[in-house]
């Protein structure tokens, strides 16, 4: 992991690239009867991939788990038992005790739903900020681009970590205790207000790319009015490079999650997630690797799941792949 | 007499680039009356399709300034305007077809629902009346079965198909006056002749002023009623057709009309217009067009020449424009 803004840069040329080619959709490979649009056809193509069919099912199992946990164990996460201080993995817990007695395996199902919460909300945030200023800033005259891109840099300058540090710090000190909606929130906000330069940035160069195209021009000819323009004709044709980065931005900021609560100042506990997990083994590791692995595991895994969903999305927006 | 339809007086436009300012409208003026057809000729970069994207106002500000002129819509001069009364008069008064069809169509919307757009915001229609009007305009541009096809999306249309569905989205309203722009250059022959006599049916039966905007000379004398000649951003000679193809008043029209590849003259070298049409950042003094004229004077390195009348609505901007209508 961690920086959600490494992957982000990539992507932006490759959304510049996107976005042209949206109006050159070829055309050997229509047939007749139904009309097909770049979604069906992005739909049709992604239903025969391995790779996106296995995503798909490891992303539909971490959900499931976040909204029902109950179905995976009947343990109860909270449940600490002394007796069962660091006990290795067996057939009665199969992930083992962790130093408060806990269930390993209880709390990394458990945890799923606030890894998967904070990694939703600062997606949507980082997607929905990012992609109003990058529209706006890219349809707008000069100086107020020039204005809301200086204005992104300041955010995206700011090392994402160190960032992060200084937002949670100051708003609430190690020392407090705040509630687990209090923490969630603050967590989402910090991430998205430092990641949504990224999805600005791609949406800037989306919206740059298809503004130059006539149809804007035959929009605004036949009297559309900007809003419309906006809204209707230039979003549609940019919304497909921001939504491959939400879907691998997704992945990145469960993994930020993670490296914030590791450093004492995301996600604490009585809040149960896989940061928080990974952190409370942090003094424990050598004694008991079994605390560090297991949740380990499980965010590694969802991760990667959503980068591979994200790569498998992104081949089939390309007309140029096909 | 009453106004004409539309009047583009005197109209002025420069582009202010880094690398300096590009005058690329330097004193436009034509007139265009209801039911009637104005060609604007010129080769590429002569300011034809940014005259017509300064009258629908679709220039973006900046680099492009208009700096003197008027353009009158009904009398009503629109470049003083507000912007949503500007708004208003395109697409219901004045609309545009553009080169490139397929560019011009939105990719991720059906043509039907581009067509239907226009009539469900500034109609109000239902979208129900609104997609048997688009069926009825993708008919009227004989567009086949045109109930089926309407919920297709642009890439699924052939070339002449996209322009065609261009036409009826630029009609559903019911303009009074089309532009035009190069609306076939994108189509081979065959396509073409097809969307030009389309384009004058149309406009013969709804009794619109049509500018059509091209730099092919053989689709000018089929249909249109006048021309204007554009060069380096000016109207060089304005005549009836006949007119001008059979005594050219200005020396590139002339030259123009020698260029023409002619079955007569088979085997022979084809006549060109010596050296590149001049950079806008950097017009000739005297008649921007001396440095290519065969027959430049002193004169025509110095001084502008003014616009010569040579009959009832017929200019030319040359010196000796009398002597190259009677020697043409």
């Amino acid at each position: 992991m961690s920086d959600p803004g490494a992957s982000g840069a990539g992507l932006e040329k490759a959304a510049a690239s996107a976005v042209g080619d949206l109006s050159h959709v070829d055309d050997s490979s229509q047939k007749q009867g139904k009309p097909r649009s770049l979604w069906s056809d992005a739909w049709g193509e992604l239903r025969r991939k391995p790779t996106f069919i296995i995503s798909l099912v490891i992303i539909f199992i971490v959900v499931v788990m976040a909204v029902f946990p109950s179905l995976f164990t009947s343990v109860d996460p909270r449940a600490a038992n002394l007796d069962n201080y660091l006990k290795k993995p067996s057939a009665d817990a199969w992930f083992g005790y962790d130093v408060q007695g806990y269930d390993v395996y209880a709390r990394a199902i458990y945890g799923a739903r606030a890894s998967l919460l904070v990694g939703l909300f600062s997606t949507l945030l980082t997607v929905l900020i990012g992609s109003v200023v990058g529209i706006v800033a890219g349809y707008a005259k000069s100086w107020i681009d020039s204005l809301l891109s200086r204005f992104g840099d300041i955010f995206a300058g700011v090392p994402f970590v160190l960032g992060a540090i200084v937002i949670l710090t100051t708003f609430n000190s190690p020392t407090e205790n705040p509630s687990a909606t209090r923490i969630i929130t603050q967590v989402v906000l910090s991430i998205a207000a430092l990641s949504w330069p990224v999805s600005m940035r791609i949406m800037r160069s989306a919206t740059l790319v298809a503004k130059q195209q006539d149809y804007v021009k035959a929009a605004r000819g036949l009297g559309a009015s900007p809003l419309r323009i906006v809204f209707r004709h230039l979003l549609p044709n940019t919304v497909a490079p921001v939504l491959v980065y939400a879907t691998i931005a997704l992945g990145a900021f469960i993994g930020a999650e993670a490296t914030l609560a590791f450093l004492g100042i995301g996600l604490r506990p009585p809040v149960v997630s896989w940061g928080v997990m990974i952190s409370e083994s942090r003094d424990y590791f050598q004694a008991a690797p079994h605390m560090l692995l297991f949740p380990a595991a499980f965010v590694t895994i969802t991760v990667l799941a959503f980068v591979i969903l994200g790569d498998a999305v992104r081949d089939a927006l390309d007309p140029k792949s096909r | 007499m009453t106004a004409p339809l539309l009047e583009v007086e005197d109209l002025h436009v420069e582009f202010r680039t880094r690398d300096g300012v590009a005058k690329v409208l330097n004193g436009v003026g034509y007139q265009v009356n209801a039911g009637e057809t104005l060609a604007v000729l010129g080769e590429s970069g002569s300011g034809k399709s940014v005259t017509a994207q300064t009258i629908m106002g679709i220039l973006d500000t900046p680099p492009a300034f208009v700096t003197k002129g008027a353009i009158r819509f009904h009398g009503e001069d629109l470049l003083s305007a507000s912007d949503d009364r500007r708004r208003e008069v395109r697409g219901d008064g004045i609309a545009m077809i553009f080169q490139d069809a397929l560019s011009a169509l939105n990719p991720v919307f059906t043509v039907g629902f581009q067509i239907e757009e226009q009539l469900t915001v500034r109609r109000g229609m239902t979208r129900k009346e609104a997609r048997a009007r688009a069926v009825e305009l993708l008919d009227l541009v004989k567009i086949p079965n045109a109930r089926n096809r309407v919920g297709e999306y642009p890439h699924q249309f052939s070339g002449g198909m996209r322009q065609r569905a261009m036409i009826a989205m630029s009609l559903a309203l019911d303009p009074e006056m089309l532009i035009a722009d190069e609306p076939t250059t994108a189509l081979d022959v065959t396509v073409q002749a097809q969307i030009m006599d389309l384009l004058r049916d149309i406009q013969k039966e709804r009794d619109m002023g049509l500018i059509l905007i091209t730099h092919d000379l053989g689709v000018v004398a089929d249909v249109a009623d006048r021309i204007a000649v554009m060069y380096a951003g000016r109207i060089v000679e304005h005549a009836d057709v006949y007119q001008l193809f059979r005594a050219p008043g200005h020396p590139y029209t002339e030259s123009l009309l020698e260029s023409l590849p002619r079955l007569d003259l088979k085997g022979q070298e084809l006549k060109t217009i010596k050296g590149l049409p001049p950079s806008l950042t950097n017009i000739p003094s005297g008649c921007p067009f001396h440095p290519r004229c065969p027959r430049a004077v002193d004169v025509c390195r110095t001084e502008v020449p003014a616009n010569h009348r040579l009959g009832l609505d017929r200019t030319s901007a040359c010196h000796f424009a009398e002597e190259v209508v009677s020697r043409g």
